[in-house]
């Protein structure tokens, strides 16, 4: 069909390729989180078959650069505090380029480890704020580590169950509203721990494929506008306990290629919207979740590549 | 990052774009420099707040400013300059909220200062703060989060909180925060039995009439939807955990060949000649099943002291569904009977995730005759591969070993009082649903099926099972307009629609005995077979009515999932072929099945999908619930199996002793070396895609 919208791959990997290079005052707000950047970005060109397209070398150099090593943790950029968001974009770009070995991995296990509470929930850093964000980015960081055994993982596991709400679905905190990000994290961090049991996966799984508005895209929680991210949010959730079937893929694929700037690369929140690294990702993120042609599948639970994960724990 | 317009560059833009982008880098530049040389004067904090007034997200200033806080309050000692300086901070925090009123960062900021506790707190200011923000944006969960942080500080009473969820609410429907925290905070007074929360049933009364209110007003608002259905839950199970059937049931009598030489492994009878499952099946995850939770008395002897496992996944321990296996040691002569005696008593060791303990007493008897069986003939060696009846007519039942429906009895009068209140008010709100189903409401249809379905499950507790047929019609009718009223979600209303089909199917015995026969297969006892074919079933439901189940044929239908069937201890023949499963990892629970020995998965899409649903829920490396090295050390060095390729196959055929398997019509039957790897998992397989295994 003449109006049929293609992945337009080629322009997306040119924009990831030269996005970092700006620096316009869009960036510069943004260059806290450009090691979570990176990982977007990265991630996407591995998806897309063309992670050989960056130095390797390059990257890692750079990453490292974000290292404290007083503390064991990363920063989002040169000369930023340490924080475990981007400790866990670190080890993820690093798990990419299976370079683990230019880390002190057990410095960075201790910090992350060290940011558990007597509750079993995690601080982001030494200022003490909690989130279930951190708990999945904590199960995550020290999973892809081998290091889960400096934590006390039913803890853990039980703070995640105690933010689980009657709709079935997880807030940040115990009473926090369910919203699709943390319920990602949540789910991201029971399937790590394999305790999904403790899902009621029928009536999660009907919040979350309600989700789906008219345009067939994905909104984070009831009436709100649908955004590409939550293509990955929801849909990773969704597949983790099994109920990815109960929305209507077609529909969502259309949305997510609409939100494509087809001539200059990228993936915006909607479409005819500014595109930007973080939901080009996501967009493609989605895209493989749906099993579209051309795209690397991902992981759900660790949110990279599969062939990725599977090396990092099939082999010995 | 979000809601901006697409526009192309224009060269007027670039230069004042240029300037102020030079600007936030220098800020940035400074701030960080200050940061790290530890600089906290005056003029450097001031720096750090132009900097988050105009981005309220570099993170690292926040710390600095923590920092910087910390110390120069050291130096005070003036309660009244150390106010100051708190209040500095939150007019900082203040300033960045308005910028961004969804900065995690600005919202931290806030609650670290109060949690400092330098200074007083003016609460009536933090309040009317936050009012001020959710008015400008109802739906702010930092907001929302803030408000029950301040509550815990200030030691605010729930129900005034409640209070507050009501104003919102009143303001306007469509406020899903407030429904949420509504949720929370209603829980929580009925947990604690606070003054005025003592009744569950004036409370949820209450609140249908107020949700009911939200939806008449405005049914295409969701919010009151999803209340809706909580109130709908917290209204139709039970408060504490029940039986709900068992295998054998009341008054089942078995018959036991019993075979005294040592029988061969592969043999049909060999399944059962000294082994009797006892499956136990309640209505929600239960824990604490044990030899003193749960009492038998039995002249028969057992060998091994009585363990009860779980059988659904769960690693906590928790599982709708119980199984033991009881060995019989005794020697026998003759033909002998001897019964059963099973009874759970109250217990405080068998509770529910809610923590409700098992309050339904509940006594049932049993009986097992022994067959003493010298012949060494009779016994069936699969020699020839076992083939489905593929006629759709079936020999009639009749006498011989009636199907066991009739369930535990459950005679607790307090069970029937709660239900009576429940059972009246869910036929209210059918009534009133019932008319808002006409207006092509997609929520007003599937309310309704739910009610339906809720009331079919209350009216036949204790009672006969026949109750429920018509409320599964009606939930039917209901599913199949709903695929095309919405069908987007069309392969969800499919599963609620196969749940409520194989309901209709199972709770009427004229139905089921349709769908029941009893096959004979050379040299053995006759099995019990159902078939449920072709009736384009998305997935299985109500196990528990096919617990006496040995031969299952539930081919050609749109199955994606086998969850349900762990329960059926005494499976031996299982045909899944021609439906849609996609993975190895969605067979998982067939792994419990012990008596399985026929195999039938021809004709589905194992090896055709690169993304696996069900890769987190069985067990597996990736949620650390099998160790890679124990599982799959021994078939990557012997055998050089691609173990990357197959750990999904590896972990799922090793733990099965089938005599049978048929896989062809799948992605994975023709990739290289799967044939060997089978055959090599399955040292006991005689019969694979219709040849035998040499």
């Amino acid at each position: 069909m003449a109006d049929e919208v293609e992945l337009a791959a080629d322009q997306h990997v040119r924009y990831i390729v030269t996005v970092e290079k700006k620096d316009s005052f869009e960036s510069l707000v943004m260059e806290h989180i450009r090691l979570n950047g990176a990982y977007w970005g990265l991630t996407t060109l591995d998806l897309l078959h063309k992670l050989h397209a960056v130095d390797a070398a390059e990257v890692v150099d750079w990453i490292m650069s974000c290292y404290h090593p007083e503390s064991g943790g990363f920063g989002g950029n040169v000369g930023h505090d340490p924080h475990v968001l981007y400790t866990l974009s670190a080890v993820q770009v690093l798990c990419l380029f299976d370079r683990l070995d230019v880390l002190d991995v057990d410095k960075v296990a201790d910090y992350v480890a060290g940011l558990q509470n007597k509750d079993g929930s995690f601080s982001g850093d030494i200022w003490g704020e909690v989130d279930t964000r951190f708990s999945y980015i904590a199960l995550c960081t020290l999973s892809l580590l081998h290091r889960l055994h400096k934590i006390d993982v039913q803890k853990a596991v039980d703070f995640v169950v105690s933010c689980k709400n009657l709709d079935g679905g997880f807030g940040a905190m115990p009473g926090g509203e369910s919203h699709a990000g943390q319920i990602f994290c949540c789910v991201g961090a029971l399937a790590i721990t394999g305790s999904l049991h403790h899902i009621d996966r029928d009536l999660l799984g009907w919040w979350l494929c309600e989700r789906q508005c008219k345009d067939g895209g994905l909104n984070g929680r009831p009436e709100k506008l649908a955004d590409v991210c939550y293509s990955w949010w929801v849909l990773s959730s969704l597949v983790m306990i099994d109920r990815v079937h109960w929305i209507d893929k077609e529909k969502l694929t259309k949305f997510i290629l609409n939100c494509q700037d087809k001539e200059n690369g990228g993936i915006s929140d909607r479409p005819d919207n500014a595109v930007d690294i973080y939901h080009t990702y996501f967009g493609i993120a989605g895209l493989s979740l749906m099993e579209y042609p051309g795209v690397k599948p991902l992981d759900p639970a660790y949110a990279l590549p599969l062939h990725v994960v599977n090396r990092i724990f099939l082999k010995k | 990052m979000h809601g901006r317009p697409r526009r192309p560059a224009k060269p007027e833009d670039d230069e004042a774009a240029s300037a102020k982008a030079a600007k936030l880098r220098d800020l940035q530049a400074q701030v960080l420099h200050n940061h790290h040389a530890r600089t906290y004067t005056k003029e450097s904090i001031g720096l750090s707040f132009k900097l988050l007034e105009t981005n309220p997200e570099a993170y690292t200033a926040w710390n600095y400013r923590k920092l910087a806080l910390q110390h120069n309050v050291k130096e005070l000692s003036d309660p009244q300059a150390i106010k100051s300086a708190i209040d500095d901070e939150l007019r900082v925090a203040e300033v960045a909220l308005r910028q961004n009123p969804k900065s995690y960062g600005a919202w931290y900021h806030r609650k670290w200062l109060l949690n400092q506790k330098l200074a007083p707190v003016d609460f009536k200011y933090e309040l009317g703060l936050l009012d001020k923000l959710l008015k400008v944006d109802a739906r702010n969960f930092h907001g929302w989060n803030y408000r029950r942080f301040l509550a815990r500080f200030m030691g605010l009473p729930d129900d005034e909180e409640l209070k507050y969820t009501m104003d919102k609410i009143s303001d306007n429907f469509s406020n899903y925060s407030a429904w949420h925290n509504r949720s929370i905070l209603l829980s929580n007074l009925l947990i604690q039995q606070s003054k005025g929360f003592e009744s569950k049933q004036k409370i949820f009364s209450e609140e249908f009439e107020l949700v009911t209110q939200a939806l008449f007003t405005d049914p295409s608002d969701q919010s009151g939807w999803f209340y809706h259905l909580w109130l709908l839950a917290q209204t139709s199970s039970p408060d504490n955990p029940q039986l709900i059937a068992s295998w054998p049931s009341n008054a089942a009598k078995l018959s036991f060949s019993f075979i005294k030489e040592k029988a061969e492994q592969h043999t049909l009878s060999s399944v059962w000649s000294r082994t009797v499952p006892i499956v136990l099946y309640f209505n929600e995850p239960v824990k604490g099943l044990n030899h003193s939770s749960v009492n038998l008395k039995s002249d028969l002897e057992f060998g091994k002291d009585i363990q009860w496992r779980p059988l659904t996944m769960a690693d906590s321990g928790y599982s709708k569904c119980w199984a033991t296996y009881l060995q019989i040691t005794n020697e026998c002569s003759s033909l002998q009977e001897y019964s059963v005696e099973m009874s759970i008593p109250c217990s405080d060791d068998i509770v529910s995730r809610s923590g409700s303990n098992y309050n339904c007493p509940v006594h049932f008897t049993f009986y097992i005759e022994l067959i003493s069986n010298n012949a060494a003939q009779g016994l069936d060696t699969f020699d020839k591969p076992v083939a489905w009846n593929c006629s759709d007519s079936f020999q009639s039942h009749g006498n011989r070993d009636p199907i066991p429906l009739d369930l535990l009895n459950i005679t607790s009068a307090l069970v029937e009082h709660d239900s009576d209140w429940h059972f009246e008010r869910l036929s209210e709100e059918i009534d009133l649903f019932r008319e808002l189903a006409d207006d092509n409401s997609k929520f007003g249809k599937l309310t309704l099926a739910r009610l339906l379905l809720a009331c079919a499950a209350i009216k036949s507790r204790g009672r006969s099972l026949i109750e429920r047929k018509g409320y599964c019609e009606e939930a039917l009718g209901l599913f199949t307009d709903l695929i095309h009223l919405d069908p987007s979600h069309k392969q969800y209303y499919e599963d609620e629609r196969s749940l409520a089909l194989m309901d209709k199917l199972t709770c009427d015995m004229e139905t089921f005995t349709k769908h029941c026969s009893v096959q004979v297969q050379p040299n053995s006892a006759p099995l019990h077979h159902v078939q449920f074919r072709r009736l384009s079933v998305t997935r299985i439901g109500f196990a528990e009515r096919l617990l006496w189940v040995q031969m299952l044929d539930l081919s050609h239908n749109s199955l994606r999932s086998v969850e349900g069937l762990e329960a059926l201890q005494r499976l031996v023949f299982l045909n899944i072929s021609n439906n849609q499963i996609s993975s190895f990892t969605a067979l998982e629970p067939l792994t419990k099945i012990i008596s399985l020995k026929v195999l039938d998965l021809s004709f589905n899409e194992i090896g055709a999908h690169s993304i696996d649903t069900a890769r987190y829920i069985c067990p597996s490396p990736f949620s650390h619930k099998t160790e890679a090295s124990e599982a799959f050390e021994e078939y990557q060095e012997v055998n050089n199996i691609n173990v990357t390729e197959y750990w999904d196959a590896i972990l799922f055929f090793r733990s099965l002793k089938l005599a049978q398997l048929d896989i062809r019509g799948n992605a994975v039957a023709s990739k290289d070396g799967f044939r060997t790897l089978v055959v090599t998992l399955i040292p006991c397989l005689k019969w694979f895609d219709g040849e035998g295994v040499s």
